[in-house]
């Protein structure tokens, strides 16, 4: 294999972010210290990068240390989100540590008196001809990395690579295991005091009167504080800071909230708000194919809980006019831009700093929580003040993710062959996180004495894989389509990012109509896929799940299997899912069968627990979830009541993964939810006959769609 | 108030407390021991299970008077970097987690569990593992590791 040649340009993330020390370090005693400026939530994305880093500056993985990301000190790689970070984070390390590398090769070289060229690294040491030798730490003296990165800089051939690739050992497992510290929740701070805050029990519900007597008789009690609709309690114990929060919440009075919407009709609450409608793409048919008929099919989707195992957590704490926030935010950067807004300081005031949290699933109540803590430790004293919600709130004040509402009309000629195809989304935007807007998207800031606005959500824009829009633009080669996108301008139930965006709810719909269609023909679904695919990467994902699943099992009564497949935003990982289910009025996923094309694998392991872990968690929200409310109140406020899939209701998983280590990589966490739903729904019909096309898939919607098909 | 004695990863412990708090509030504040978290604080999600008399128990809604004279094991008392419980290393092989935040409960289910059944089928593992949420989808990954453990466990 040829070598490759210098990148013609930096990779975006090192190109924003040049300085070779912001992200590569020698320290003492034989360390590495490689500081990106993505965050670890469970994703395994630290090891990834270690690994990267370890293969391109020839060291032992295990003498990385990877630092968490800070605005002190980190990158500015705005958010961890998207299944971006391989692609943004992982190129940038991967040609900084090439070009740290050939500066040390350099400097030995000149040490030595040996031609860069005949030297070698292994695991730090350099040596050369004559059994000369040198290390990176014993030439870290004179060599400087307080410079930017050049384009000049090669990085290893695949050939070259040794820890890329292979399945490497997660390095924040074992203090996980061992009870370590490592979680916010369980960062011990000298002088620790606990927050608690005041929220309504009803959506957009404001403080208008506070009785604060009673509360101040507690004790333990070191301060209550309120700005205008924000109030809140700090004490110096957890159990103290609950009880005076128990007291205040007797005192306080509230206004009406914002009437929420019938959660029986969301498509038609969905279609009758104002909206700001978007043509995302449209293609005309090169022939006039004259359609005989259509198809008219509507698909939903509820508001979906992230419902992290953990609540949001924060810590802050004042020295002066300075503010250090201790955080689980997916974005260190732009968090610390909205606290600036909130708290009317100059972003150099604000230190935002990295600890892990639960899996967040993408935009919860961590950016949240970071302002409450802020507010709260105001009145603390200059001690650090963790504030952490309530299992409550945290199902009923943090973003969900937006309910969709999803038509799609196909043309069909004699044959029941596609002429036409239009697809329309209704939706509330997908993404409304903090730190892009001059307005702060942090539910405190429309709380306080003078409240901004509460943001409502908008969507990412095509380029960056849509939002609503994500994964409408089929990857099949249909003749002529039309795709829109009505985005509404009202927020009665808080939205913002959650995994996949509007992804899962279009490929669930492309690839229901699909099937419906392929059925309608007597074709294989498989096949009449693979006929509509010109993508061969497309085509060769779906042929191995197929082949691995033994496509298409004997039919058997009970039993039913259906297939899915979505290459992620049209631009990532390309993943296909077959799914067998069991079921009558219940339906129970017995086993689920994936095969993934991320191109270059970096962790292979870490690829399938990823790959794995979306397909459960799509069964998950496909199976059981929906957010529950009357018209004043968010119901699904405990485990009961917002229940989530169990180990004994968990299917078999297998995941095959095609390796393309020519193919830059991309990332795998998002790739199985769009897939795995359309593969459930497909098997449902194939089991029972009838389509369902309204999420989730539980007994009432089950029944409800046999009602209607007969 | 009133003086709580029990036993703790098989040390005596005296607390002096109100009766009425939590044992988890207890070990993750006064007595620091971190191990098991707070996921809701109704006995729903398992994040904060301990082993009480050999018995997995939810810890966040379990009042500190309900301890007395009890023999509580946390994760902290499972095992160590050096000396690993056989659960602790089996989750390690089988990279058995993604976030881990509810790990530490799922242990000490599992831990319950192997303590009364050496050789559990794979549904056994499921029903004991049933009242732990996992939210990332890692469940066959816990359930290998804990089939893992058990037949390490047999064999020694």
């Amino acid at each position: 294999m040829s070598a490759p040649s210098p990148a013609p340009q930096l990779p975006a993330s090192l190109a924003a972010n040049p300085r070779l020390s912001s992200w590569v370090t020698f320290t003492g005693e034989g360390r590495v210290a490689i500081s990106p400026g993505k965050v670890e939530i469970g994703q395994g994305i630290v090891t990834a990068l270690a690994q990267i880093a370890a293969d391109e500056l020839d060291v032992d993985v295990g003498r990385i240390e990877m630092i968490r990301a800070s605005t002190a000190i980190s990158p500015n790689e705005g958010v961890t989100s998207g299944s971006l970070s391989i692609q943004q984070s992982g190129r940038a390390l991967r040609h900084a540590c090439a070009e740290v590398r050939q500066r040390f090769l350099a400097a030995a070289s000149e040490r030595l008196g040996v031609d860069a060229a005949l030297l070698n690294i292994d695991d730090g040491e350099i040596s050369g001809p004559g059994n000369v030798r040198t290390s990176y730490w014993e030439l870290a003296g004179d060599v400087s990395l307080d410079h930017d990165a050049t384009i000049g800089a090669i990085a290893k051939s695949i050939a070259e690579r040794a820890v890329a690739g292979h399945s490497a050992q997660r390095v924040d497992i074992p203090d996980k295991v061992f009870a370590r510290p490592r979680f916010i929740h369980d960062l011990a701070l000298p002088g620790l005091v606990h927050g608690r805050v005041l929220r309504p029990d009803v959506p957009g519900g404001r403080l208008t009167a506070l009785d604060q007597d009673a509360t101040r008789a507690i004790p333990g009690l070191i301060a209550i504080i309120r700005d205008g609709g924000f109030a809140g309690v700090v004490a110096d114990s957890e159990a103290a800071a609950k009880a005076a929060l128990k007291t205040l919440r007797k005192g306080a009075h509230w206004s009406a909230g914002q009437p929420l919407p019938d959660e029986d009709d969301l498509a038609g609450f969905l279609k009758s708000q104002p909206v700001e409608t978007t043509v995302i793409d449209t293609k005309a048919a090169a022939t006039t194919h004259k359609p005989v008929k259509t198809l008219r099919r509507q698909y939903t989707r509820p508001y979906i809980a992230h419902a992290s195992i953990a609540p949001s957590c924060a810590i802050a704490q004042w020295t002066g006019d300075r503010v250090h926030v201790w955080t689980h935010s997916q974005g260190v950067y732009l968090l610390r831009a909205d606290l600036a807004i909130v708290l009317k300081l100059p972003a150099e005031n604000i230190v935002v700093e990295h600890m892990e949290g639960a899996g967040c699933y993408g935009h919860n109540a961590a950016d949240d929580v970071a302002l409450d803590a802020a507010l709260l430790a105001k009145g603390a004293g200059g001690r650090p003040v963790r504030v952490q919600w309530s299992r409550h709130d945290e199902m009923s004040h943090a973003p969900f993710g937006a309910a969709m509402a999803i038509e799609i009309e196909a043309d069909l000629d004699a044959d029941d062959e596609i002429v036409g195809w239009r697809h329309v989304i209704w939706s509330n935007g997908h993404a409304a996180r903090p730190g892009r807007a001059a307005q702060p998207a942090l539910l405190a800031a429309s709380e306080i004495e003078n409240p901004y606005p509460r943001m409502i959500s908008t969507n990412p824009p095509a380029a960056n894989g849509g939002g609503g829009d994500r994964n409408s633009v089929p990857l099949y080669d249909l003749p002529a389509w039309a795709i829109t996108s009505h985005r509404l301008l009202t927020m009665p139930v808080r939205t913002s990012a959650l995994r996949t965006l509007g992804g899962q709810g279009n490929v669930f719909a492309i690839e229901s109509m699909l099937d419906e269609i392929a059925t309608l023909r007597g074709e294989d679904p498989v096949a009449f896929r693979l006929r509509h695919l010109r993508d061969e990467r497309a085509k060769d994902i779906i042929r191995t799940a197929a082949r691995r699943a033994a496509w298409k099992p004997e039919k058997r009564a009970g039993i039913g299997h259906g297939v899915g497949f979505a290459r992620y935003k049209n631009t990532g990982a390309y993943c296909a899912a077959i799914a067998e289910i069991e079921g009558a009025d219940d339906i129970r996923v017995r086993r689920l069968t994936l095969a993934v094309d991320v191109g270059e694998v970096i962790n292979p392991d870490g690829v399938i627990n990823q790959i794995e872990g979306g397909a459960i968690q799509a069964t998950s929200w496909v199976l059981k979830e929906r957010v529950r409310f009357d018209r004043t109140h968010i119901t699904s406020t405990s485990w009961t009541d917002y229940p989530i899939l169990r180990f004994s209701e968990v299917p078999a998983v297998d995941v095959e993964i095609i390796q393309r280590p020519e193919i830059e990589p991309v990332g795998a966490g998002e790739a199985a939810h769009g897939p795995v739903t359309a593969a459930i729904a497909n098997a449902i019909y194939d089991c029972l006959g009838v389509r369902v096309r309204d999420l989730p898939f539980t007994r009432d919607k089950i029944i409800a769609a046999m009602e209607l098909a007969s | 108030m009133s003086v709580i004695e029990f036993q703790l990863n098989g040390t005596a412990m005296a607390v002096d407390i109100d009766p009425d708090r939590t044992l988890l509030d207890v070990l993750r504040g006064r007595l620091g021991v971190t191990s098991a978290h707070f996921g809701c604080g109704a006995g729903e999600c398992g994040a904060c299970h301990v082993m009480v008399d050999g018995r997995a128990m939810t810890s966040c809604d379990m009042p500190m008077w309900s301890v007395a004279d009890k023999d509580v094991v946390t994760v902290e008392g499972l095992g160590t970097a050096d000396a690993p419980h056989p659960l602790q290393r089996a989750f390690i092989s089988e990279q058995a987690m993604q976030c881990g935040y509810c790990v530490s409960g799922i242990l000490i289910s599992a831990a319950a569990l192997l303590k009364h059944n050496l050789s559990p089928t794979e549904a056994e593992v499921r029903t004991a593992l049933d009242r732990n949420l996992c939210r990332c989808g890692s469940h066959n990954r816990m359930v290998r590791a804990v089939l893992r453990a058990a037949s390490e466990m047999a064999a020694s």
